[in-house]
């Protein structure tokens, strides 16, 4: 696929610079750039106004990011590892908005660890990025919860715990869509980016995400040459959008497998020599588990059940905007009262 | 059971009767069932006509502690708690003989006659109570025995103090609307224990009921379902909560009550929603985000929550995000005493948040303003687009109160100054979320969903300048805290304002809020029997009105009731009315237990006696 031209207009009339955000003030290099990138693309590509958007983060370097794009969008910056919580109470405002939220490892594997499972286990529909570096940037280079066991640092000496492995954490958590990929990678994150935005449930995006200042030792697992060196593609993804809904020439009958979004998009899975089923939760656990005893960086789709309900299905909710339903429809009638008046006597 | 703050145990004169004016309370185990009869006692009451009150002092326990429900019947309206007994029921041989002690002399005793314990005392009036052989004549199922017991504690007061069983029933039958054949069952066991303190038991004492005009203007229940009608009538359509006592049965309510009255017209759907969240932290995140989006946003908790909540709500101070939010207080610090009533979190929630923060409280004082500043909040909160938190407290929330019918909101909801498409297109100013247009310090915001290419803007806790864009300029910051600050000064004269009440010719002045009013009107009655004429002030909003300053002004000395440690109140009185702190007299203490009107008697006139007045 090529990249498309500057002057040229997605299916709704906007150009790329549409969809871009404020200069970076992230270091130059960062993985957290790489992946605002793509995120632009891939909203630029898939034809989503940026207005039926809204982009939250908690605190952060990668919390940092939501302004690097979509100037267009509304956005808000939370607390600290409570960007799901957020999130959470915004998307009633308006069930018909894409929700995109941005976090760390240090946001979400230590103070959000809790409301990164509870999001997860009410599937409500968002996007949930990690730019996972395994370091504290912001701080100047402490090390997170998912930092590998034996990573040594400036000022810090040598890690002694085991990591916190994210995509495992949310497919225990009975995450609905789990994938991790990696920013040098653009178009797996891009390919990734559009599924996770077409799946009606809370989709988890474990980027690993160099950080050029703090933690890009050419042997630490989350610098770009042991991601070069060690990345293991599961799949090649590529998403279909429906209006097109044809399935790429190229791949072969067979060698393909398919997941049906309920918006009716899909996306379709290119086989490499090992059969991977991503929706077969125990061979995704299994490959998890392998890739950390083999020190393997698994990227692609791991795990995805487009089935599970999600939170607005358990609340019998209204499809209108919430914030657009007229004040006098909100309060109940004066005899109403009256008849709660008389149960009361 | 009860501390004594005060020693106000009066002699009764046993040859005076004593006709709707008394204090009775009933001793049982937690958990044994006994809320369903001490509920009927009070609604049969309140149904007779007469002003009623009951409190329920129950333990952090869920079934085999102590817990006792006292009722005050009085002609007067006096409802607030008194520290002794007229009447003791007895149904726990653990507290036996503590809770006799509470009696005064001439009072009396009802006790299940299978509790052996000695009365020593020859100055008051027993009563032993068959429980056992009743409940067995009613051939009472063997599971529901110890539950049903409580019922012929009903019947047999009832027939000794003048109860009409009619009105029992009625009690019974609108307390479980759905189940009439409970009902039925209960009040079997209620008459047949009538029957016999009928025929077997001589009225010695002098207590006396007798019915009085029907109460049509008044309703009954507590403050926390109050405030979730106030809620759904206020138009909330988002509810983020985690569980905790005393807070719980609000968000409870809104589950209880929502689904029938609040459902979109076209498919019959709900317009709102609410989520148990996994903890405070999370519950105040999902609040102000849906506040943030537009939405009428809520949560209900208690100190420990508010606690836990404090760094989200400095932001939703700082980042200007409306919603609402319920503290009903328990006694801190720490965990404390989660089943006790205080008035402590007053200083905690008016500066809640770090740096320089300020919120807006409103204080209800009773379940009719519960209901009340339940949907006016969600008014103030958008037209000044900040937190508003409702102090409220164990008593007023859990206790069923008599209390004046919910009145209909008086005017169409308030959203404030909220712009979608239209709005912006007919806008002709410069538009910056936080610019101030008006010069009231309130600006005008858009919300998430608005398709206008000028409406998005991006939200932060951060430093931002008048158009949301991240700012570190000693300027801007200066210029933005100090443009909210003008907020709150806007804010004072347009919230619930002070209610006063006066004696002709007071120069002493009582300063209260919330759930302490019942004690406080009575003790400003009884007063004047000791020619104490005061006036008394109810603080019900913070930042405070321009009146307090006028009422102080006004009188030579101002107590300040409460029921915390530190006199909160009067604590903030003084920090905004320096200038006459010599007028300001700190009256406080907490022990768990509502106020008396007798030891604010007490206090005031130690106090009086001291600055040589009285």
């Amino acid at each position: 696929m090529a990249p498309p031209n500057q002057d040229k207009t997605n299916a709704i009339g906007l150009t790329r610079s549409d969809y871009r955000g404020e200069r970076s003030t992230l270091c130059p290099g960062c993985g957290h750039n790489t992946i605002s990138a793509q995120i632009i693309r891939a909203c630029y590509e898939m034809s989503i106004p940026p207005s039926k958007i809204v982009k939250f983060s908690g605190i952060g370097c990668s919390s940092k990011s939501p302004t690097y794009f979509l100037s267009q969008s509304f956005g808000f910056n939370g607390l600290h590892g409570r960007m799901p919580s957020l999130a959470l109470g915004a998307a009633f405002g308006d069930i018909s908005m894409k929700v995109l939220g941005v976090s760390g490892d240090g946001d979400t594997a230590s103070i959000g660890l809790g409301q990164f499972k509870h999001l997860i286990r009410r599937n409500l529909p968002m996007v949930y990025i990690v730019e996972n570096n395994g370091v504290y940037g912001l701080t100047k280079g402490q090390f997170s919860a998912t930092a590998e066991k034996g990573l040594a640092l400036k000022h810090q000496g040598e890690n002694p715990f085991l990591p916190i492995d994210i995509a495992k954490e949310a497919l225990i958590g009975n995450a609905s869509f789990v994938a991790r990929s990696f920013a040098g990678d653009p178009q797996q994150v891009r390919e990734l980016l559009k599924a996770a935005l077409s799946h009606r449930g809370t989709s988890v995006l474990d980027i690993i995400s160099p950080c050029v200042s703090f933690n890009n030792r050419e042997d630490t697992l989350h610098s770009y040459q042991w991601g070069r060196q060690h990345e293991a593609p599961l799949h090649d993804i590529s998403y279909v959008p429906t209006r097109k809904a044809i399935i790429l020439d190229e791949f072969i009958e067979g060698e393909t497998k398919e997941v049906t979004f309920h918006d009716g998009s899909v996306v379709v899975l290119k086989k490499l020599e090992k059969e991977y089923d991503p929706r077969d939760k125990w061979q995704a656990m299994k490959i998890l588990e392998e890739a950390e005893q083999n020190h393997w960086l698994v990227t692609g789709l791991i795990y995805i059940d487009p089935d599970q309900p999600n939170l607005y299905d358990y609340l019998d909710l209204t499809e209108r905007p919430l914030n657009r339903i007229p004040s006098k429809e909100l309060r109940p009638s004066a005899e109403s009262l009256e008849g709660i008046n008389k149960s009361m006597r | 059971m009860q501390n004594e703050i005060e020693s106000d145990q009066k002699v009764n004169d046993p040859l005076s009767k004593k006709v709707n004016d008394f204090c009775m309370t009933i001793c049982t185990v937690n958990g044994s069932g006994s809320a369903t009869s001490n509920t009927t006692l009070l609604r049969a009451l309140f149904h007779m006509g007469i002003p009623v009150s009951g409190k329920n002092i129950f333990p952090s326990n869920i079934k085999g502690l102590p817990t006792w429900f006292s009722i005050r019947v009085s002609d007067e309206g006096y409802l607030g708690r008194v520290a002794h007994d007229d009447i003791v029921v007895q149904m726990n041989p653990v507290t036996f003989e503590e809770d006799i002690n509470y009696n005064i002399p001439g009072g009396v005793v009802f006790y299940a006659d299978h509790i052996n314990m000695q009365i020593d005392r020859d100055d008051i009036i027993v009563y032993p109570m068959p429980v056992k052989d009743l409940i067995e004549k009613a051939e009472v199922p063997r599971d529901l025995r110890d539950y049903m017991a409580n019922m012929v504690y009903v019947g047999i007061v009832s027939q000794v103090l003048g109860i009409g069983m009619e009105y029992i029933e009625n009690a019974l039958l609108s307390q479980f609307k759905q189940k009439p054949s409970v009902a039925k069952s209960n009040f079997a066991v209620v008459k047949l224990a009538a029957d016999w303190a009928q025929e077997n038991l001589e009225k010695r004492d002098h207590y006396f009921i007798e019915p009085r005009e029907p109460l049509s203007d008044y309703i009954m229940t507590d403050g926390n379902t109050a405030g979730a009608l106030g809620a759904i009538y206020g138009g909330f359509q988002f509810c983020g909560w985690y569980p905790i006592t005393p807070a719980s049965s609000l968000a409870e309510s809104l589950n209880t009550f929502a689904p029938k009255l609040r459902n979109d017209p076209e498919t019959g759907k709900n317009n709102f929603a609410i989520v148990q969240a996994e903890d405070e932290l999370a519950a105040i995140g999902m609040a102000v985000g849906a506040g943030w989006a537009g939405i009428r946003a809520m949560s209900s908790t208690s100190g420990p929550g508010i606690s836990l909540m404090t760094e989200y709500m400095s932001l939703a101070y700082y980042a200007e995000i409306p919603l609402v939010l319920w503290d009903v207080q328990r006694v801190g610090p720490s965990t404390g005493l989660p089943t006790r009533t205080a008035q402590g979190d007053l200083n905690l929630t008016y500066f809640l948040g770090h740096g320089d923060t300020q919120q807006i409280i409103i204080i209800p004082s009773s379940v009719n303003e519960c209901f009340e500043f339940g949907w006016k909040a969600f008014d103030i909160a958008e037209k000044f687009q900040t937190p508003v938190i409702i102090l409220s407290d164990l008593d007023l929330g859990m206790n069923l109160w008599m209390t004046k019918r919910f009145v209909y909101p008086d005017k169409p909801m308030e959203r404030g100054k909220i712009l979608w498409e239209e709005d912006l297109d007919a806008f002709a100013e410069t538009w910056g979320r936080y610019l101030d247009i008006d010069g009231d310090g309130v600006p005008y915001r858009t919300v998430m969903g608005n398709q206008h290419e000028k409406a998005p803007y991006f939200t932060r806790g951060t430093g931002h300048d008048e158009f949301g864009n991240y700012s570190e300029d000693p300027e801007d910051w200066r210029r933005v805290l100090d443009r909210i600050k003008q907020k709150f000064d806007t804010a004072r004269d347009e919230l619930p304002q002070p209610e006063y009440h006066f004696k002709e010719g007071a120069k002493i002045g009582l300063i209260g809020m919330g759930s302490t009013e019942p004690a406080i009107l009575e003790a400003q009655d009884k007063l004047v029997d000791f020619g104490v004429l005061t006036d008394y002030l109810r603080v019900r909003a913070l930042p405070f009105s321009s009146t307090v300053r006028e009422f102080i002004a006004a009188h030579d000395r101002n107590y300040v009731l409460e029921l915390n440690r530190d006199g909160q109140l009067h604590q903030l009185l003084i920090i905004e009315y320096c200038d006459m702190t010599d007028r300001l007299i700190s009256l406080s203490y907490v022990d768990g237990l509502p106020m008396t009107a007798n030891w604010i008697i007490n206090s005031v006139n130690k106090k009086e006696k001291d600055y040589g007045t009285s």
